[in-house]
């Protein structure tokens, strides 16, 4: 008998089809050396809240240890469908049209698959955040790309989504603020789109993580325009704007058929978000918008910061309206994007993120996060100047 | 209050010797405007001063601090007001507060020694005439001063690179 066994043979073909994530190559780039300044971390640089961790920490003390309601808490419900009465005017049932879940990385997945039979098309704009792609083809869905051109500040361009859309498109995926360009798009610009999804009947899962950080003028929730809220799946989380990142804690908002679909997968595969993220997000949400408010007003100044500082350099790069990201084109460079983030790295130490891992229409662009020290931006832009000086 | 200004003033707060220039490339603002504003602003009084935040122990130059609580009889007329100026003049007194509760006033007390912070208590703050009990505490050890964590500050614990 033979008993060589080759476990890559027990591997399913998707997974071969599927490239690791590009983000991670430059982890491991930036891991081994010394005083690295780092423009690639897509989190917050705050500690959550105190008083969020101390709601937490006094539920542990308090024995509240147990799984809740598949759903989430009844309580936490109440809070965002609050939240959205009051911030959006727009009203979701706590009872039926809320799934509290473990991060929108979860929700995201879980809401494509909830959605998606083999061979329907997904239009995703691009450049897009790198889970898109790969959770659409978990699903056995097709990802089809449109590029939102740098021209346009990234916003996505109805007339190029109107020619990606086919008889077999099931859905659109829209990411405003963006990561990875920043771009956010206004109320006309989304009705715009609220229109086409209408004619061609399709459906919106539209990821709004980052919609405490808008900066300029007011967010529009896609739900909340006309006739949407029957063909949207709303995601947001707490990460962004609470700095929670790492309890891992997101909503799903939908019509009620599709959060019962979504929550049949949920309660299989998580069964229920952790219980203490769940009260830190209730205690978020009742108390944390000042603080909230104080660290995006943070970012708001480092992101001039930066958006002036990259421009000084020759670097063109527009001025994102949302999300903590810069996106500058290095185009006159001459350089690859990966060319120009991997000799950063090596030989000024600064970690940057090539636009090209983030897809169609990201090469010659890079992003750099503005979620860090103002002293560690400064640092950086020098670094980045003597950098171009170089080549 | 603006926008514009509460930016600004929250510059200045985490760091009092930023440049207005820096203040201009951090909020997008004219950097005369920012000038403009940071004067207005010190004319007010909304910004009383600039001050630098020192451990002093770490420096060598150790002092003892002393919280005092006092309870006073108030004369006709006077109310605390006049206690407290007579109490706030001394240059030893830190700090001088109105509280309620058990005691009226608190006041923050800094000598060399507690030797000497307790004389001064003593001679100085026991002796007034309005002052019937004293109550002295002395700080062992700051941890934070005014919103400033003197310990090593908290750290995130960040990957290097994360999506």
């Amino acid at each position: 008998m033979n008993n060589k066994v080759n476990p890559e043979n027990f591997i399913a073909d998707i997974m071969k089809k599927i490239p690791p994530s590009g983000i991670r190559k430059y982890f491991d780039l930036a891991s081994g050396i010394e005083g690295v300044i780092s423009l690639g971390v897509g989190e917050p640089d705050f500690v959550t809240p105190w008083h969020i961790r101390e709601a937490c920490i006094h539920s542990l003390e308090s024995g509240k240890t147990s799984y809740t309601s598949n759903f989430g808490l009844i309580e936490l419900r109440e809070e965002i469908s609050k939240r959205y009465d009051q911030k959006h005017f727009i009203h979701y049932d706590p009872a039926s049209e809320i799934l509290v879940m473990s991060g929108v990385s979860e929700a995201l997945d879980v809401a494509i698959r909830a959605i998606t039979n083999p061979g329907d098309e997904i239009i995703i704009p691009h450049p897009a955040y790198v889970a898109y792609v790969p959770s659409v083809m978990f699903a056995g869905g097709i990802p089809v790309p449109v590029v939102a051109h740098s021209e346009n500040n990234f916003k996505l361009n109805v007339n190029d989504l109107e020619k990606a859309i086919s008889n077999r498109t099931k859905a659109v995926i829209l990411n405003y603020p963006n990561n990875p360009t920043g771009a956010t798009m206004d109320r006309k610009d989304l009705e715009l789109i609220a229109e086409l999804v209408c004619k061609y009947n399709i459906m919106v899962i539209s990821d709004e993580v980052y919609e405490c950080l808008t900066y300029n003028g007011k967010h529009t929730c896609f739900s909340s325009l006309e006739g949407m809220k029957d063909r949207t799946i709303l995601l947001n989380g707490f990460s962004k704007a609470y700095a929670m990142t790492g309890f891992r804690l997101a909503y799903a908002l939908a019509p009620s058929p599709i959060i019962n679909a979504m929550m049949k997968i949920h309660q299989y595969c998580m069964l229920c978000a952790p219980v203490t993220a769940q009260i830190g997000a209730i205690e978020a949400l009742r108390n944390g918008t000042e603080e909230m408010q104080k660290m995006i007003r943070d970012y708001d100044r480092r992101r001039h910061l930066i958006v002036s500082g990259l421009n000084k350099l020759g670097l063109d790069c527009y001025e994102p309206k949302g999300a903590f990201y810069a996106f500058p084109s290095i185009k006159k460079t001459g350089l690859t994007s990966e060319e120009f983030a991997e000799r950063l790295l090596h030989e000024q130490k600064v970690v940057t993120i090539p636009g090209s891992v983030f897809g169609p229409g990201g090469e010659g662009f890079l992003r750099c996060s503005y979620a860090t020290s103002r002293d560690q931006i400064i640092e950086a832009l020098e670094r980045i100047g003597r950098f171009i000086e170089s080549l | 209050m603006d926008i514009e200004t509460r930016h600004i003033l929250e510059c200045l707060e985490q760091d009092a010797k930023i440049t207005h220039e820096e203040i201009a490339s951090l909020t997008g603002l004219p950097v005369e405007y920012v000038t403009k504003r940071i004067k207005e602003l010190e004319d007010i009084g909304v910004i009383r001063k600039y001050k630098t935040v020192i451990d002093w122990d770490l420096a060598g130059d150790e002092h003892v601090y002393a919280i005092i609580e006092l309870k006073v009889t108030l004369e006709r007329n006077l109310g605390y007001q006049a206690i407290a100026e007579r109490l706030y003049k001394f240059p030893e007194v830190r700090s001088v507060r109105l509280l309620s509760g058990q005691y009226d006033l608190s006041l923050t007390v800094m000598g060399k020694t507690m030797k000497e912070v307790a004389f001064f208590v003593a001679e100085k703050i026991s002796t007034i005439e309005q002052v019937q009990h004293t109550n002295t505490h002395f700080v062992l050890k700051t941890y934070k001063e005014d919103g400033v964590i003197l310990q090593e500050q908290e750290k995130v614990d960040r990957l290097i690179v994360s999506p």
